[in-house]
């Protein structure tokens, strides 16, 4: 299945030329730029492994394609995310945050329920491999 | 009844009878309000013959402390702090017999977090006063020291975009239709379709509650399957908000209790329930991590009418001391009333820390909400996929953009109308981080993804020429009316 979190899921996969642009546009506004990664991309994990530090200090849209294309080799069977963050004050959350590799088969998710009381079900959403 | 006297010269300010409000003390043109105070613009009509500045104090008179004669006791009080002040008032631009109104109120007129105190000294008696024609609460400037006394929105802009890990674009709704008459099961199912299909949230209306064709039990046990079923084919956070609207606060809290253990992310109130069951309802929100969606049910009634009421811009206000995450604010383009100017005026109000004076978007007071965090407004009724380019232009990114009939209304399905508006929606993101004037080449971009997305090319197709092109009633009156 393709999960579909991150702002361009539902297009089809950027070109690294496409990725640099939305590089470009979160630099043009300030945002450092950090790279996520994981194999589990669960709904509800919100803590993806850092690679490396958020680019503070990178102002060149291809020195961070450089880390792009560092990070898919590094891990070629992982999700991969672009998040651009907005320090300032008032925001100091994440201003863009998309996908930029996924493993060549991505694990699929499956519902699995309880029963409880009076037809209520508690769910779970876990992954086929688990 | 209240009559406004010419005053004899003699008369002094306690020899009982009626005296004019001015002269007791409610207009005082000299006035400088205090950083605490709270300030009201408002929009007069006085009857013939009633002098405009007499008006206005008779407003700030019955808005505070006056009644329609003089009365000894005032003089066992330190009086003069608590009359409010109309401290200037001009006519209006373009409008015959119309004045607006300043008027300042002293912070010690107000219960601390009250919205139905509040509203009950300002918007309380004044609006049948006869001699009156017409009033409006056009604009409301709320004092830092008030503002922080409310609890304000119970997660906010920031920390709901945390929670659902969505950044960077606008949300993606829709309200299932039709709105009354499915039952549990049938409903379920278009939240289903649509969720699986790339939208965020899908919404009851204001008006599903607990009919005889569906409980609102059978109702949320059905949508939750739905959602979660949703969040494992995606892999994406999800939301429908359960409208937990009910006739009294015991019945509105066991339903938001039911949504909560069945794992919703959201629950909706209406605005008929009231300022104090909404505060009540934003305190659960907060004390329970569920997010707390609000549709503007009968706001109309007196939002609308350029000459009477209260301007949604104020209600804004409130609903963000009140507390809520998500408020209706317009859709500019869409069926419902809306003036663009006017709108953006309530989307800065309830998104922006601070607000600057901007009387082109009916913004009559700078406003500042002390770091309080911002509602997220929602941008619902008769909008399309082929209207996203002007939608993301008007809104930016932090509105929720609810498709209805623009989903569920998709030759193809539910699901294909869903991702229809999804890839419109990141299409025209991409193309404007990219820098492209996305605005003027809006259709070019739309046609170009719906080459890869076959639902989007139908429902361009389909609502290629839908447009609601009325003139609007409710405008600002420094500027000339664009229309879309």
């Amino acid at each position: 299945m393709r999960i579909t979190q991150g702002t361009f899921s539902f297009l089809p996969d950027l070109t690294d030329e496409q990725i640099a642009r939305q590089v470009q546009y979160g630099l043009d506004n300030g945002w450092p730029i950090s790279l996520e990664f994981t194999s589990d991309a669960h709904p509800r994990n919100a803590y993806w492994e850092m690679f490396g530090l958020p680019m503070f200090d990178v102002r060149d849209a291809s020195a961070v394609m450089r880390e792009v294309r560092r990070a898919r080799e590094t891990h070629p069977n992982a999700y991969v995310k672009l998040n651009a963050y907005d320090a300032r004050y008032g925001r100091q959350t994440t201003a863009l945050s998309f996908i930029v590799a996924r493993p060549a088969e991505e694990p699929a998710l499956h519902l699995e329920r309880q029963e409880a009381h009076d037809r209520v079900q508690r769910y779970s959403i876990l992954r086929d491999a688990d | 009844m209240t009559t406004l006297l010419e005053s004899p010269s003699e008369r002094g300010r306690y020899d009982a009878g009626v005296a004019p409000y001015a002269e007791m003390g409610y207009y005082d043109a000299g006035y400088e309000p205090k950083s605490s105070d709270v300030l009201c613009a408002f929009r007069i009509t006085p009857q013939e013959g009633v002098d405009p500045i007499e008006a206005a104090a008779a407003v700030a008179g019955e808005s505070s402390t006056a009644t329609w004669t003089v009365v000894w006791t005032d003089r066992l009080t330190a009086h003069e702090r608590y009359q409010a002040k109309a401290y200037r008032v001009d006519p209006i631009p373009g409008a015959a017999g119309q004045y607006m109104a300043y008027i300042a109120y002293d912070i010690d007129l107000f219960e601390e977090g009250s919205i139905a105190n509040l509203t009950s000294s300002i918007i309380g008696n004044v609006f049948g006063f006869k001699a009156l024609k017409a009033l409006r609460l056009e604009d409301m400037r709320i004092p830092t020291q008030y503002i922080k006394t409310f609890q304000g929105p119970a997660h906010g802009i920031v920390m709901e975009r945390e929670y659902l890990n969505k950044f960077g674009r606008p949300l993606l709704g829709a309200t299932v239709k039709p709105k009354l008459g499915l039952s549990a099961r049938n409903y379920g199912r278009v939240v289903y379709e649509a969720l699986r299909g790339g939208l965020d949230f899908t919404k009851d209306d204001e008006n599903i509650n607990s009919q005889p064709f569906m409980r609102w039990r059978d109702r949320f046990l059905f949508c939750m399957e739905a959602v979660k079923r949703a969040e494992a084919a995606s892999g994406e956070i999800k939301g429908h908000y359960l409208n937990v609207t009910a006739a009294d606060m015991e019945s509105m809290y066991e339903r938001a209790e039911f949504a909560k253990e069945l794992g919703s992310i959201v629950v909706m109130i209406d605005l008929t329930i009231g300022y104090t069951a909404m505060q009540s309802m934003a305190k659960w929100a907060r004390r329970n991590g569920v997010l707390l969606h609000l549709h503007r049910a009968g706001h109309s009634t007196y939002t609308r009418q350029k000459t009477h009421g209260v301007s949604f811009r104020v209600i804004a206000k409130w609903c963000r001391l009140i507390g809520v995450d998500h408020v209706h604010a317009g859709t500019v383009v869409g069926k419902l009333e809306g003036d663009p100017r006017t709108t953006a005026g309530y989307y800065d109000t309830l998104r922006e820390n601070v607000i600057p004076l901007n009387p082109g978007n009916g913004i009559y007071f700078e406003q500042e909400w002390a770091s309080m965090p911002g509602v997220m407004p929602v941008a619902s009724g008769g909008i399309h996929a082929g209207q996203m380019h002007q939608l993301l232009d008007l809104f930016g990114d932090d509105v929720v953009l609810q498709f209805g009939g623009g989903t569920i209304g998709h030759p193809d399905g539910i699901a294909e109308g869903a991702t229809a508006n999804r890839v419109a929606l990141e299409a025209m993101v991409l193309a404007r981080n990219e820098g492209r004037d996305y605005l003027s080449e809006g259709p070019e971009i739309l046609a170009d993804a719906a080459k890869s997305c076959r639902p989007l090319a139908r429902a361009l197709d389909l609502w290629r020429d839908i447009s609601f092109n009325y003139e609007s009633t409710d405008t600002p009156d420094a500027v000339a009316t664009p229309s879309y």
